[in-house]
């Protein structure tokens, strides 16, 4: 059972399928997560598989400040991802809601409503930047597994 | 054949024992031949059994009724009855096999697309009732030249069985059908110019849409187990005849791998049709071939 428990561990971090998620990110973002399966970073090398639902994913990519139209497919793609799940928040948007901040038409950023795992910088970030996101999300992944328990939203616990 | 022989045939060789890896390693020969061919480096090779055990440890969505019972039917179903494809090629010289094996043999063949068409329409996403009608689409068409390419080489030697048909001296005959059922093997493994019924872009996952976890693992083992017996179909017809039974499992595994690299290429190299460009190449352009390869092989089967 404890190999077993190993070997699961194991192949969670080596297996990384990702659902990417749009939350009125400018496009700047979803072309580099996108940049970072390509030829010149080759993603699918850590077993990086971008998937079309994400029933079939590990890890969710948000992109975006998290606009109000958003937060409700963002809460229903979130409970879709099965666990273990992780979530990696890309480009500085739905970390701090960047430029758009204090507008009336948000409501980030995004861990108000959802846990994220790992926050990749930027405006937009790089591709091997957001590659070393994902292969963080993984490690945190295969770390978390299924015996423990998933980290609740905190309602804006963290902020100033 | 016996319980015992037949038991062996389905769970050790070349059933679940031999075939399960090899499904794996088929998988991955596809996605890194596709990557190279991409320039890119591509996975490591052990990476369908990695994707195979996590989503086994994944958690499965809560579902109720005869609904949620006939979606975790489907993807069991495709499993075994791949496998049960797999068993019934007759790979070592003297493996037995019976009168009829081939028509049970596409049967087999057949069961994992049926169940993928149940699969979306029992999902009851929109996605995967799309998907649904194209896979069924799609079997119609291909299936026509698949059934007619088999029937003329078996028709033309007057045997439905598939180590006598194995065993025959190659004819000109012959190769026509393997090459019809080449040109079927992109559709019914859902390779890129026929990839209609998972076409990501268009339709997320298809049927597979509302699948998560272990059910989504058999659907992967079902995939690559329909790799295992679609090429091996082919090599079966073609290997040359040999006595040795190691030399029998090489030539098989060879002109498998063969087939695989020689459609991953077709994959990479192609795009996506659209659905109605691919059932009119298929009734179009294929069944002209197919239906001259039955007629010759009535009018040969007349003359001897």
């Amino acid at each position: 059972m404890k190999l077993w428990n190993r070997l699961m561990c194991y192949c969670r971090r080596r297996s990384p399928w990702i659902f990417h998620m749009n939350s009125g990110s400018c496009n700047g973002c979803d072309i580099e997560l996108v940049a970072s399966l390509t030829p010149r970073y080759d993603a699918e090398q850590l077993g990086v598989r971008l998937e079309g639902s994400p029933r079939h994913a590990d890890i969710l990519c948000v992109t975006g400040p998290v606009t109000r139209n958003a937060v409700g497919a963002i809460k229903t793609v979130y409970s879709q991802v099965l666990g273990p799940k992780a979530v990696v928040a890309i480009g500085s948007c739905p970390a701090t809601t960047n430029v758009f901040i204090d507008s009336r038409t948000l409501d980030g950023p995004l861990n108000v409503h959802i846990p994220v795992d790992v926050f990749v910088p930027g405006c937009p970030p790089r591709p091997d930047a957001i590659v070393q996101g994902i292969a963080k999300a993984a490690e945190i992944l295969a770390a978390r597994g299924r015996t423990q328990p998933e980290t609740a939203p905190d309602a804006g616990e963290e902020e100033p | 054949m016996n319980l015992i022989t037949a038991l062996a045939r389905l769970l050790i060789f070349p059933g679940l024992l031999f075939a399960v890896p090899f499904a794996w390693f088929f998988l991955w020969v596809e996605r890194k031949s596709v990557a190279l061919m991409q320039g890119r480096i591509g996975p490591p090779f052990m990476q369908p059994f990695y994707d195979f055990i996590k989503l086994l440890g994944k958690d499965m969505p809560e579902r109720s009724g005869v609904g949620g019972l006939l979606m975790k039917a489907w993807p069991l179903l495709a499993v075994s009855s791949a496998a049960g494809a797999v068993a019934l090629l007759p790979v070592l010289p003297a493996s037995g096999g019976f009168q009829g094996d081939l028509i049970l043999l596409l049967a087999l063949l057949e069961v994992p697309s049926m169940c993928i068409i149940a699969a979306g329409f029992s999902s009851r996403s929109i996605f995967g009732e799309i998907g649904s009608a194209r896979e069924a689409v799609l079997s119609v068409s291909y299936n026509v030249v698949f059934l007619l390419a088999i029937v003329s080489i078996a028709a033309s030697q007057h045997t439905f069985r598939l180590e006598a048909l194995a065993q025959l001296p190659p004819s000109f005959l012959r190769y026509l059908g393997v090459a019809a059922i080449l040109v079927c093997l992109p559709a019914k493994l859902h390779l890129n110019p026929f990839s209609l019924p998972n076409a990501e872009q268009e339709i997320y996952s298809g049927p597979m849409t509302e699948y998560a976890g272990p059910e989504l693992a058999m659907w992967e083992l079902s995939h690559g187990l329909e790799w295992v017996a679609g090429t091996g179909l082919i090599a079966t017809l073609l290997a040359p005849h040999v006595t040795l039974g190691w030399l029998a499992i090489l030539l098989f595994v060879a002109i498998s791998i063969a087939i695989v690299l020689l459609l991953s290429v077709l994959a990479s190299a192609t795009a996506r049709l659209a659905i109605d460009t691919t059932v009119r190449f298929y009734w179009q352009c294929t069944l002209i071939f197919a239906v001259l390869a039955i007629s010759s092989a009535v009018f040969m089967g007349l003359r001897s």
